[in-house]
C-alpha cells in the first residue's frame, strides 16, 4: 500500500494525470498544498480515483483556501499516521 | 519509526518547504526520529545563512535551524545542487575562489550518498517538492 501526495491543483493538471496512473487498490491520495483544490466539489474536471483508494486533504491547507472539501481532512499528526500506515510515499508535484 | 525527508522546494517560492517543516514538527511530536533532511535542487536554498525577511514572514531557513539545534537533526544540503546554485560554506568558497560564504550554521554540505544513506537507514522517507 502507498501513501501518494499530491501538491499540485488543477492549473498544473498533469500532476494529478501523473498520480491517476500509479494508483492501485488500498493506496492512499493525500492531497496538500494546491492539490486540495481538487477535493473541491462540484468541480467540472472532477478527481476520478480506481475504486478502494481513500481521498485525504491536509486540513490546513483547506483552511487556508476556505475549501470545504469532499475529502477526508487530516491534520500533521495525522499526516504522520498516514505514512506509518503505508509501505511507502510517493510524492507527485 | 525512523524518519528522513526530502526537500526540493525552496523556502519562498514555493509551499513545500513550509509543508516539509510542519511535517518534520508533527513527527517529533509524536514520537518518532528524523534520521536526516536531506535538501536536493532548488531546496538548497533552506540552507542560506543571508536570507533576510520583513518580521512578520515566516523564516524557513532560520526555523530549520532552530528545530535542527532543538532536536539534533541531521541537514545535509547536496553540494553539487549548493555549488552550482551559489550556496558555499567556507571550505568550497576557498575551493572556489570565491570572497565569502553563505551556508548557514547547523547545515552541512554533501554528497547524494547521503540520500542513498538515508533510504536505507529509515523506516519511511518522503519528498516535499516544488514546481520549477
Amino acid at each position: 500500500m502507498t501513501l501518494h501526495t499530491l501538491n499540485q491543483g488543477p492549473a498544473n493538471r498533469s500532476g494529478l494525470e501523473s498520480c491517476q496512473r500509479a494508483l492501485q487498490a488500498g493506496d492512499t491520495l493525500l492531497l496538500i498544498e494546491d492539490g486540495v483544490y481538487w477535493s473541491l466539489p462540484g468541480l467540472p474536471c472532477g478527481l476520478e480515483l480506481p475504486p478502494q483508494v481513500q481521498l485525504c486533504a491536509l486540513e490546513a491547507d483547506l483552511q487556508a483556501r476556505g475549501i470545504a472539501s469532499l475529502a477526508q481532512p487530516v491534520d500533521d499528526a495525522g499526516f504522520v499516521d498516514l505514512c506509518l500506515c503505508h509501505e511507502r510515499i510517493v510524492s507527485w508535484f | 519509526m525512523l524518519f528522513s525527508i526530502v526537500v526540493h522546494a525552496a523556502p519562498v517560492q514555493n509551499q513545500g518547504a513550509d509543508t516539509a517543516l510542519r511535517f518534520a514538527r508533527a513527527v517529533l511530536a509524536a514520537g518518532h526520529g528524523i534520521y536526516r533532511v536531506f535538501f536536493y535542487r532548488d531546496g538548497i536554498h533552506n540552507g542560506s545563512a543571508l536570507s533576510s525577511l520583513p518580521p512578520d514572514e515566516a523564516n524557513i531557513p532560520a526555523q530549520w535551524q532552530a528545530l535542527a539545534a532543538e532536536h539534533g537533526l541531521d541537514l545535509v544540503v547536496c553540494i553539487a545542487a549548493a555549488v552550482r546554485r551559489g550556496m558555499l560554506n567556507a571550505e568550497e568558497a576557498q575551493r572556489y575562489d570565491r570572497s565569502s560564504s553563505n551556508l548557514a550554521p547547523g547545515f552541512e554540505l554533501s554528497g547524494l550518498g547521503q540520500l542513498v544513506d538515508a533510504c536505507l537507514q529509515s523506516d519511511r522517507v518522503i519528498t516535499f517538492g516544488g514546481r520549477s
